[in-house]
């Protein structure tokens, strides 16, 4: 047992299928469902399974791709920050390639900067271990998952006495947007398919208010095909039936209240705070920030740089793709000026973006 | 970004343990995971450990997919 590989056989996928179909047949009117994660998203494309689904369906994809999701001038904030003598920057690999108003990391790297991709925050506290005469800034990207392990990273630092490891912090959490884009009458999103493992730290329960509150059907859905057509039968039933609750596809991972001890490690660290998304705006409390007791390892408190002023690309269509409005074939310059060997957007430069989805798998 | 992969647990010193999957075996640290125990399931998300993955559940899942495909009858 590998639990991937059981998770993908052909004959179930046809059988969960047949399933959806019969519970839709006859429905009248239209079943918008957003995944609302980039790794859905990514899998959803990777798998085909928009065009397997019948034709009340529609698959849209949401704000889930973090990276996508940091405004641009966090990137032009991480641009001045590598470009400060003795700097050190260490971030996930996505980030790298991300335009900022007038320069990427990629970019500045070629120039001498010192930009390392990292898989775990861990080894960039390594690496500040290891460089004791550089200054070591992580880029804080990321949602509910990612962020634990952000602050385990601090928690290290400062257990090991560091004083030269640094965040620069962007974190944000999912609830909100997803309470916002469900008020949105131009969406009129029927149903969410909700993140696996997000939801493995902040739990089930946490999406009772949007059931509840804005009546939309909530199903936490697994990354495997099989996973993900079991999400969208359930979402289908709740959705014909006219009910709005939570249920969990993902079990094997996910419980009702989350993983505690995440989120305590999460909390001892963060706290919230409000956050501007992409494409949405700001959204109150939405965003996280380091408490006062690791004020010391907050870089854009402790290592002041001059930040230009920040310019987003004409044309680039990613904030009304990451609010599922338009799809990356709506964009002017998707496939034409936007590439992933030449992005203009985050969406085409995040392996989970939509728009470099749509590039590698889109027909 | 939130990719995370069902790893098995082989060794654990400390607050790490050392997890393989198809002849792949790299360290991730328990700090957010309670009672872990070699040869357990867990999800490894950047370095770290998420969350144990429940075999009993996944097991159950599995289950009702085989029945779907042998009787036709809708998981429940």
């Amino acid at each position: 047992m590998k639990y991937t590989s059981e998770f993908r056989d052909p004959a179930v996928a046809r059988r969960l299928l047949a399933a959806i179909e019969e519970t839709v047949r006859g429905y009248r009117g239209s079943m918008t469902l957003m995944e609302v994660c980039g790794t859905h998203t990514m899998a959803i494309y990777q798998h085909g399974i928009r065009a397997l689904l019948p034709e009340p369906i529609r698959l849209i994809s949401g704000p889930g791709c973090p990276v996508c999701v940091t405004p641009v001038d966090y990137v032009d904030h991480a641009v001045a920050l590598c470009r400060r003598p003795g700097t050190l920057i260490a971030t996930f690999g996505d980030m790298v390639r991300v335009p900022g108003s007038s320069s990427s990391l990629l970019h500045e790297q070629a120039r001498g900067a010192d930009v390392r991709i990292v898989y775990s925050p861990l080894d960039a506290v390594a690496l500040a271990r290891g460089n004791p005469d550089k200054t070591v800034v992580f880029l804080g990207v990321g949602f509910e998952t990612t962020a634990p392990t952000i602050a385990g990273s601090v928690v290290e630092a400062q257990r090991l006495g560091l004083t030269n490891y640094f965040v620069l912090c962007a974190h944000k959490t999912i609830p909100g947007p997803m309470a916002v884009l469900a008020d949105d009458p131009e969406l009129q999103v029927d149903g969410y398919i909700c993140p696996a493992h997000v939801s493995a730290i902040i739990g089930a329960d946490a999406y009772r208010p949007l059931a509840r509150d804005h009546k939309v059907p909530c199903v936490i859905t697994g990354f495997e095909p099989l996973d993900m057509l079991q999400g969208v039968a359930m979402l289908a039933r709740q959705i014909v039936a006219g009910e709005a609750r939570v249920e969990t596809q993902y079990s094997r991972v996910v419980k009702p209240r989350g993983n505690t001890r995440a989120r305590d490690l999460l909390y001892r660290v963060f706290e919230p705070c409000d956050a501007r998304w992409r494409g949405i705006g700001v959204i109150p409390g939405s965003g996280l920030c380091l408490r006062p007791e690791y004020a010391a390892f907050d870089a854009a408190a402790r290592l002041p740089v001059e930040v230009e002023e920040p310019r987003e690309h004409q044309g680039c269509a990613c904030g009304d793709i990451l609010k599922g409005k338009a799809a990356p074939r709506d964009c002017s310059l998707f496939r034409k000026i936007c590439t992933p060997e030449n992005p203009v957007g985050a969406c085409m430069v995040s392996s989970e973006g939509t728009c470099a989805a749509e590039y590698k798998y889109g027909t | 970004m939130c990719l995370g992969v069902p790893m098995q647990v082989r060794e654990i010193y400390d607050e790490t343990a050392v997890c393989e999957i198809d002849g792949v075996s790299r360290e991730a640290s328990l700090m957010m995971v309670e009672d872990v125990a070699v040869g357990d399931f867990v999800i490894i998300h950047a370095g770290f450990a998420i969350e144990k993955l429940d075999e009993a559940d996944a097991r159950e899942t599995l289950e009702l997919f085989r029945r779907l495909v042998d009787q036709g009858v809708l998981p429940e």
